[in-house]
């Protein structure tokens, strides 16, 4: 195990500096002067203070002497200041990580909860009316644009029920109440998705346990099902599950952009939002480094689950 | 080209008759209602996007009766906003999600396809240079990079489609990457490679035919979630630029009047959903009657 964790931090560094490379270069071909940005309208003919501000944000340097400030900063946690609010983007980030990352567990809460044992039902009881009906909703969940399903949501029940608030995050020092009640609608919104991708694969991944012929030995012993299922088969089929849940940390990552836009959500994905609209680049390059390190690290951590929990991935 | 290897490129292209009996590949396809509900779906798409100029009955830019007005006899689906007929804005959308689904997943395929080949084929460093530039974009939250470079390149549907191209681009580089490497080794290549046949024409000739199906699939795959894409930039105002409609941004403006008519919303969404839904269908149907495995464990 010790030799595959080397193995995989090996690969995860070149990947994690790629990925600086990456952010950095987009956000260099963002339209418009930074500069200028920083100065604002009243002040954006005076060349003087447009050349000090140029010089104090080092864009008078060579690309690659930026690109090496910046990672030299951003690795001592300086990711610059926002053009929006003078704010330090990281102090922005951390304001806003613990919102996402709320919204994110809920959602992946509501979504296992649902997909784990219907996924289970629809693999034991294949071609059943709760299979077909199950598949349907897997089907059309997957169809369904996060956008949509919470323009439908807040309309039945913010418009229609008026049992639910629209929009709005209330924080978990308001209340447990009032903080779940801001943050339904949008966990649903982002599970249903999720729900729909692993209940297939929890139903795809039994179903091909279940002919593996250790189970019919299981059978054959005489071990009644609900026993052949429980301590044989679910195991083994949740190992794929696992990559699958992991492989989905980057589309909730995606999900909150847009869900958090809707929601009025004071997150990293409406920053994210907020900094294309107002042409923030520092704060853009922070909320994509994050999301990007983010979902390396879920990868990485999946893999190292996957390893631990599959010894021929290990010995492979 | 060497008569050998023009013999070797014959007899790896030369087709195996089907056996009597056995079904054809269309046959096989629809047999599944998804598959051919997929199907029906998709013809309906590309009929609307065809003929929408003709069979929109407005001009979808225009201001044809007063806002919001209910879906009737004069406006089939209701006015928006701005009183523009919500039918004709539907139709000229499907253009949008027909052209983002195609554009942006051909430029990934072009892309991923010359990415993988040269990976694949010529390994060593090569591979592992491409490889890593691929596990990199990879890395990226869809969304979060498609959004970041249509930012970069700034607001309208071509940019829109790189970004989402690009963003799609290591899927397919992995898939055939995947695929070279394994035909490589293969007797057929091997002998190809003796007889003198260059990188380029064993790229071409020998490797491409082998990995025509399986990019088959995954274009059939990633074509839905390019529409999902497009939608959401175009909601999120990076997509189509405005007053030209696509379904993403109809949703954007339908979302503001959501108390006051709930059924501006429903249109676009309904016409993603149904769009998305039957390509998925066609998608899996697909996968599973060209993937001989799949077709042997009687997945469905």
């Amino acid at each position: 195990m010790a030799r595959y964790l080397f193995r995989r931090l090996l690969y995860f560094v070149p990947v994690v500096f790629l990925v600086t490379v990456v952010v950095f270069s987009i956000t260099m071909l963002l339209p418009g002067d930074p500069a200028l940005a920083f100065l604002g309208e009243a002040n954006m003919r005076d060349k003087v203070a447009y050349e000090t501000m140029r010089k104090e944000l080092g864009l008078d340097r060579p690309i690659p002497v930026q690109y090496a400030i910046w990672l030299g900063k951003a690795v001592r946690g300086d990711l610059g200041r926002s053009v929006r609010t003078h704010e330090a983007v990281t102090d922005a980030l951390a304001a806003r990580l613990p919102v996402t990352i709320e919204l994110a567990v809920v959602a992946l809460g509501i979504a296992l909860v649902v997909a784990i044992p219907v996924g289970i039902i629809s693999a034991v009881r294949p071609d059943s009316w709760l299979d077909t009906t199950a598949t349907v909703m897997a089907v059309s969940g997957v169809a369904l644009p996060e956008f949509f399903v919470g323009i439908l949501l807040i309309y039945l029940f913010a418009v229609w029920l008026r049992v639910l608030p629209p929009s709005g995050y209330v924080p978990l020092s308001g209340g447990l109440w009032p903080n779940l009640k801001s943050i339904i609608l949008p966990a649903l919104s982002l599970g249903l998705t999720l729900n729909a991708v692993t209940m297939r694969q929890v139903r795809a991944s039994l179903i091909e346990v279940m002919r593996e012929e250790y189970v019919t030995v299981a059978r054959a012993k005489g071990l009644p099902e609900r026993e052949v299922i429980r301590v044989h088969a679910l195991k083994n089929a949740m190992i794929p599950v696992i990559t699958v849940i992991g492989l989905q940390v980057g589309r909730l990552f995606g999900g909150t952009v847009v869900v958090e836009t809707i929601f009025a959500f004071p997150g990293m994905g409406r920053l994210a939002a907020d900094s294309i609209f107002f042409r923030d680049f520092p704060a853009l390059q922070g909320v994509v480094l994050v999301m990007a390190l983010a979902v390396l690290m879920c990868n990485l951590l999946t893999d190292l689950l996957y390893a631990y929990v599959d010894p021929r991935i290990r010995y492979a | 080209m060497s008569a050998e290897s023009s013999i070797a490129a014959r007899l790896t292209s030369r087709r195996i008759p089907r056996r009597a009996g056995s079904p054809s590949f269309f046959t096989r396809l629809f047999r599944t209602r998804g598959s051919l509900f997929g199907l029906v779906v998709l013809a309906l798409v590309l009929l609307l996007a065809t003929l929408a100029t003709l069979i929109a009955p407005y001009n979808p830019n225009k201001t044809v009766e007063t806002i919001l007005q209910r879906p009737g006899i004069h406006n089939w689906l209701g006015t928006d906003h701005l009183g523009r007929d919500i039918l004709s804005r539907l139709l000229y959308g499907t253009r949008v999600a027909v052209l983002a689904g195609a554009v942006s997943v051909g430029l990934a395929v072009l892309l991923g396809v010359s990415i993988g080949l040269m990976a694949g084929y010529w390994g060593g460093w090569v591979d592992d240079v491409l490889m890593r530039i691929v596990d990199t974009l990879w890395a990226f939250p869809t969304l979060v990079l498609a959004l970041a470079i249509a930012a970069s390149l700034g607001p309208g549907l071509s940019n829109a489609m790189v970004a989402i191209g690009i963003v799609f681009t290591p899927a397919f580089a992995r898939l055939v990457r995947g695929q070279a490497l394994s035909i490589r080794e293969r007797d057929f290549a091997i002998a190809a490679r003796a007889l003198g046949a260059g990188p380029l024409r064993m790229m071409l000739c020998h490797i491409w035919p082998n990995v025509v199906g399986p990019i088959i699939v995954q274009s059939s795959l990633l074509i839905p979630q390019a529409i999902i894409v497009e939608a959401t930039l175009s909601f999120l105002g990076l997509g189509i630029e405005p007053p030209n409609p696509s379904w993403g941004s109809m949703l954007r403006q339908a979302y503001q009047y959501i108390e006051r008519a709930p059924w501006l919303s429903l249109f676009p969404g309904a016409a993603i959903f149904i769009t998305v839904l039957g390509l998925n269908l066609l998608g899996d149907g697909l996968r599973v009657t060209l993937d001989v495995r799949l077709r042997q464990r009687g997945v469905s």
